[in-house]
């Protein structure tokens, strides 16, 4: 006990090591915030997306820091609703028939253009169609028709105005969000200043409109958003706990399955062990990772399948090879020659005497090997082999390769759940560099 | 002498028998996986059921015919079909061991789904044609990470804290990620961000018509995929090898060498290099088979159109007979890169050579 209490105040003269205890410090408080605040099966369903889940955000916007590092300010996401700011005017045609008028009210600061442009309407009336009306005012006083007389069913519709093609060809063959925003005298640059978007119909009395717009930033979000709108902060956060169990609990079932076994095989020597050495010799030549790939496209993709896959095929890892030289070593001390003169049972010299006085030398060895398998999780990610359900940072990877990101630019895709997964990897070697060095005297020395 | 040939031999030999052991589990494992421990005959049953069906009964010439006999002929033809294919016999344990033996002598069969580049169905052609881009790719790597792990070891080792051998130290971490996570961050600089350098493939499209430049072409593809898996293992090899160094330098003969005045060169050779080899030889050895692994990803990060990108394509069209070819290929290549190391540990450590070790 003693001991080890000598051997932690020696701690201190390893910066590195508090460096990466403080990494992994703070992803476990990542961890547990994450799991506390998107719980578990809200992760799955917001990661999963679906209707009404994601509308409202930008498709590929880059995140909200970007900012920081552009001369321009880049557009951000503005919604505006018709209950909130909305001005909803009532003018009375006949009898029974009104013409209201909704107007969307917008301030635009920006320097950059948006990257979409939605209208989302909602309707209750009784006939089966419903004419709507939808224009466009700009700061400087011009006024664009949108559309016209746009027949609307019953309930929500969403008009993507971006994707509207009689208006790209009406506004000359350019993109609506690029040519409603531009400046007539500077075109490449958008003009600031109170916009207004017009949604007109005529409705009898007890129909209903509501309006709803989104003008998507350029920026979004503290991570951004991916191709399917969603906010990649969900990933990047929950990445963390699935990142740090997979990593620890293969680490702590394949390493300490291996060293137990290796324990047992040196006690008993002869047959047990022989057996144990040639199993070993097979295991290492066996291709994991093309058996891991085989079993996620054949059987399963779950994760916790994966885990006991992995677990599975390194318990005759080749670590067994350095355990077995400890355990040699150990097993000429003359304390268990007394143990066994006591009437010491084998399992009992093996539990209690021969596996703790190697344990501290598991402990890098233990430490090392956690980043192996979280890079393995995301490998299998990468290969599209992730879990269907769970967010990852392996997973966000591969999305983003598939969907070209390096090759249109979206960095940030890539760089940040690589980073994270880096910071990770780099935590636990950090301590396990560390610990090999405390634990180890031999090494402390040269 | 005599008796040392004989005891390297009988060491080689269980070495031999081991490794094809290995092999043999190896292969056998991914048999039973990839049929899905005879499940995927139901689906290629049905499959032929479907197929024949929709030829007897579009068949023109089967016009009018009762649709007994229909039935009876698409029945025939569909059991003459899983007789062809042997899918009438039980995949445990006739058809199994069929394969297993089958694919050993590499006699790998018919692709289902893939093609060669060539056009072929042959699983020895589509393989033939992928291995040498994997093996280029492979060798160069681990033959450079070898020599600059060594070099950079010894050299360490002499300046023993110095602001270099610090940097290393400090460096070793970036060994925790993979070779294909940096290659994704090369691509991203070096291909996109400075465009000097390609982003993937084994060489430039259309081909240089000249063999030189053709080569010129690969070297210049080679560099990204080479150096993310340097950077991806180099760091850590050097620390843990300079380690070696530094603890087998602090022996009593190196100071009893050192005061007899030999020289450095000599004192490194004969004296901390010798004893060295071996332990470093095992480490590399582990380190090469994970790599071997991890070839699959590397090839897909860089498009190389190597052995593991012709699995990774294999599985996900569940292609059985090329799953199987490439495993038994990964299994044979890397029973002999263990072997070879293997031989080389030998030769090195005079314990095994004269069978005092084991």
């Amino acid at each position: 006990m003693e001991n080890w209490l000598t051997r932690l105040k020696g701690l201190r003269r390893y910066p590195s090591l508090a460096a990466g205890v403080l990494i992994i410090i703070l992803f476990i408080g990542v961890s547990l915030y994450t799991v506390i605040a998107i719980p578990y099966s809200e992760g799955i369903r917001l990661w999963r997306g679906g209707p009404g889940v994601w509308d409202e955000n930008p498709k590929n916007a880059q995140p909200i820091w970007f900012d920081l590092f552009t001369r321009d300010r880049l557009a951000r996401t503005i919604i505006v609703t018709g209950e909130d700011t909305g001005i909803t005017r009532v003018e009375p045609l006949t009898d029974d028939i009104n013409l209201v008028e909704i107007v969307l009210p917008f301030k635009y600061n920006y320097d950059g253009f948006p990257r979409e442009l939605i209208l989302f309407t909602t309707v209750t009336f009784e006939a089966s169609h419903m004419p709507v009306t939808v224009s466009w005012r700009t700061p400087d006083g011009r006024s664009i028709t949108l559309q016209e007389d746009r027949l609307l069913r019953r309930g929500p519709a969403s008009y993507y105005i971006s994707q509207d093609i009689e208006l790209i060809a009406q506004l000359g063959n350019r993109l609506p969000h690029d040519a409603l925003f531009a400046d007539p005298e500077e075109e490449d640059r958008p003009l600031r200043g109170d916009y207004e978007i017009v949604v007109q119909a005529e409705l009898r009395e007890g129909d209903e409109l509501s309006a709803k717009l989104m003008v998507a930033g350029q920026v979004h979000g503290v991570a951004g958003t991916d191709h399917r709108r969603r906010d990649l902060m969900v990933a990047l956060l929950w990445g963390a706990p699935i990142g740090l169990a997979f990593g620890v609990l293969a680490a702590v079932g394949a390493q300490l399955s291996t060293f137990v076994l290796a324990g047992i095989g040196t006690w008993f020597g002869g047959k047990t062990e022989r057996i144990f050495q040639w199993v070993t010799q097979v295991n290492i030549i066996l291709p994991m990772l093309p058996i891991l790939i085989m079993i996620g496209y054949f059987y399963s993709r779950s994760i916790w399948v994966m885990l006991g896959l992995v677990i599975a095929l390194n318990v005759f890892s080749a670590s067994m090879f350095t355990y077995r030289a400890m355990f040699l070593q150990a097993k000429e001390t003359p304390y268990f020659e007394a143990a066994q003169a006591y009437g010491a049972g084998n399992f009992r010299i093996i539990f209690r005497y021969l596996l703790p006085r190697i344990a501290p030398t598991l402990l890098p060895q233990f430490v090392l090997i956690v980043p192996t398998f979280v890079f393995l999780e995301a490998t299998l990610a990468v290969l599209g082999l992730g879990d269907p359900r769970l967010p990852t940072w392996g997973k966000v990877m591969n999305d983003a390769y598939r969907a070209g990101a390096l090759y249109k630019g979206y960095y940030y895709w890539i760089a940040q759940p690589a980073a994270l997964l880096m910071m990770m990897g780099v935590g636990f070697a950090l301590v396990g560099f560390a610990l090999d060095r405390i634990f180890n005297p031999r090494l402390r020395t040269v | 002498m005599r008796e040392n040939i004989a005891r390297m031999g009988r060491y080689t030999l269980i070495r031999v028998v081991t490794l094809v052991l290995a092999v043999i589990v190896a292969v056998y494992l991914t048999v039973i996986i990839a049929n899905m421990g005879g499940e995927m005959d139901k689906v290629k049953k049905s499959q032929i059921q479907f197929n024949v069906a929709l030829e007897v009964y579009m068949n023109e010439a089967n016009r009018g015919l009762p649709a007994s006999v229909l039935k009876e002929l698409v029945k025939e033809r569909a059991e003459a079909e899983f007789r062809r294919l042997g899918l009438d016999q039980p995949f445990f344990p006739r058809r199994s061991f069929r394969y297993l033996t089958n694919a050993l002598s590499l006699q790998l069969g018919r692709a289902e789904f893939m093609t060669s580049d060539a056009g072929s169905r042959q699983v020895r052609l589509i393989l033939v044609e992928r291995l040498p881009s994997t093996l280029i790719l492979f060798a160069t790597a681990q033959l450079l990470l070898f020599l600059l792990a060594l070099f950079f070891a010894l050299f360490l080792s002499r300046r023993y804290g110095s602001f270099l051998d610090r940097v290393t130290i400090a460096l070793a971490p970036s060994s925790a990620a993979p070779g294909w996570f940096y290659g994704i961050f090369l691509i991203l600089i070096f291909a996109f961000a400075l465009r000097v350098l390609p982003d993937g493939g084994l060489m430039a499209a259309p081909p240089p018509p000249t063999m030189l430049a053709r080569a010129l072409s690969i070297l210049e593809h080679l560099i990204l995929p080479v150096t993310a898996i340097l950077i991806g293992a180099l760091f850590a090899s050097i620390y843990a090898w300079r380690t070696f160094f530094l603890i087998y330098s602090s022996e009593d003969y190196v100071e009893l060498a050192k005061a007899k005045g030999l020289s450095s060169q000599a004192i490194e050779r004969r004296y901390i290099l010798r004893p060295t080899m071996p332990p470093i030889i095992t480490s590399f050895m582990l380190l090469a088979i994970t790599m071997w692994m991890g070839q699959i990803v590397l090839e897909y990060v860089f498009k190389w159109p190597g052995i593991g990108q012709a699995y990774y394509q294999a599985v996900q069209v569940g292609d059985t007979p090329v799953i199987i070819g490439v495993i038994v290929i990964y299994g044979y290549l890397l029973a002999a890169t263990v072997f070879l190391l293997d031989f080389v540990y030998a030769i090195l450590d005079p314990r095994v050579r004269v069978g005092i070790g084991r």
